[in-house]
């Protein structure tokens, strides 16, 4: 199965995007393929370099550069969005890129199932 | 256009593959981003030729509602661009009767033409739908 996922809210605030990482990483344990991570609305924030959580907490955003790097997982953060947020290639962690909502829709057609986190 | 993630070979120019994608609009427009971005997308998803629906339901419906004045909250009123997606081929426009009637909304409340399906109509429709975001 092929799934694309879309994480609509922001990282610490909600839970959409724990739960959204603990799909992406359950469904490629489980032999499924993750080909791309669209981040909408507050979801953007996941994508902060700048993020610095305390030491005992999960860090997400260093959670999603390692999911991108380990098993090749497009990390697409949409542009409009992350402007709004003040998210830019500046502030942008490692293994997002910033692209528009093309990608979603597109991803969207080439995925057997599209799974949204978020209220 | 030949994607790196693999799988189902798209190109945009061409047509391709075509899924039944709807969106579903379940807030109300004003309050948080959920609805204007949403707009963002479906916007967006009219340059890929795929066959594309609306459904607005619960204060998602107040989206659609005539007579928006939102001056004295200072932000931008962005219902006229309902009536332009006609212009984008995205005419399929669905309208759950329950969330209309609790308002005391009929269709004539509402600024574009829409089709008004009972609660359990709409949830057979979303049954038949390939790509269901929801906003």
């Amino acid at each position: 199965m092929k799934f694309g996922i879309m994480v609509n809210e922001g990282p610490y605030t909600h839970q959409a995007t724990d739960t959204a990482f603990l799909f992406a990483k359950a469904a490629i344990e489980k032999g499924h393929e993750v080909a791309r991570i669209f981040f909408y609305h507050d979801g953007v924030n996941n994508s902060s370099s700048l993020t610095e959580p305390p030491q005992d907490d999960r860090h997400i955003v260093n959670r999603w550069t390692k999911l991108a790097e380990e098993h090749n997982v497009d990390l697409v953060v949409c542009v409009a969005a992350a402007m709004r947020r003040g998210i830019t290639e500046g502030n942008l962690a490692k293994g997002f890129r910033i692209s528009g909502l093309g990608q979603l829709v597109e991803m969207g057609i080439q995925s057997d199932r599209l799974v949204v986190f978020g209220d | 256009m030949s994607e790196t993630t693999g799988g189902v070979e798209f190109d945009e120019e061409s047509g391709g593959a075509i899924k039944k994608f709807m969106f579903v609009n379940r807030k109300a427009p004003y309050g948080t981003i959920y609805a204007l971005e949403g707009l963002e997308v479906v916007l967006i998803s009219a340059a890929f030729d795929q066959d594309v629906s609306m459904a607005f339901l619960d204060d998602g419906v107040y989206e659609i509602v005539k007579g928006q004045h939102t001056k004295a909250i200072g932000m931008k009123n962005f219902s006229p661009t309902y009536r332009a997606l006609e212009g984008y081929d995205i005419e399929k426009l669905y309208v759950e009767k329950e969330s209309l009637e609790r308002r005391g909304l009929t269709v004539d409340n509402l600024i574009v033409p829409v089709e008004v399906l009972t609660s359990a109509e709409m949830g057979e429709l979303m049954s038949q739908q390939e790509v269901l975001i929801s906003f």
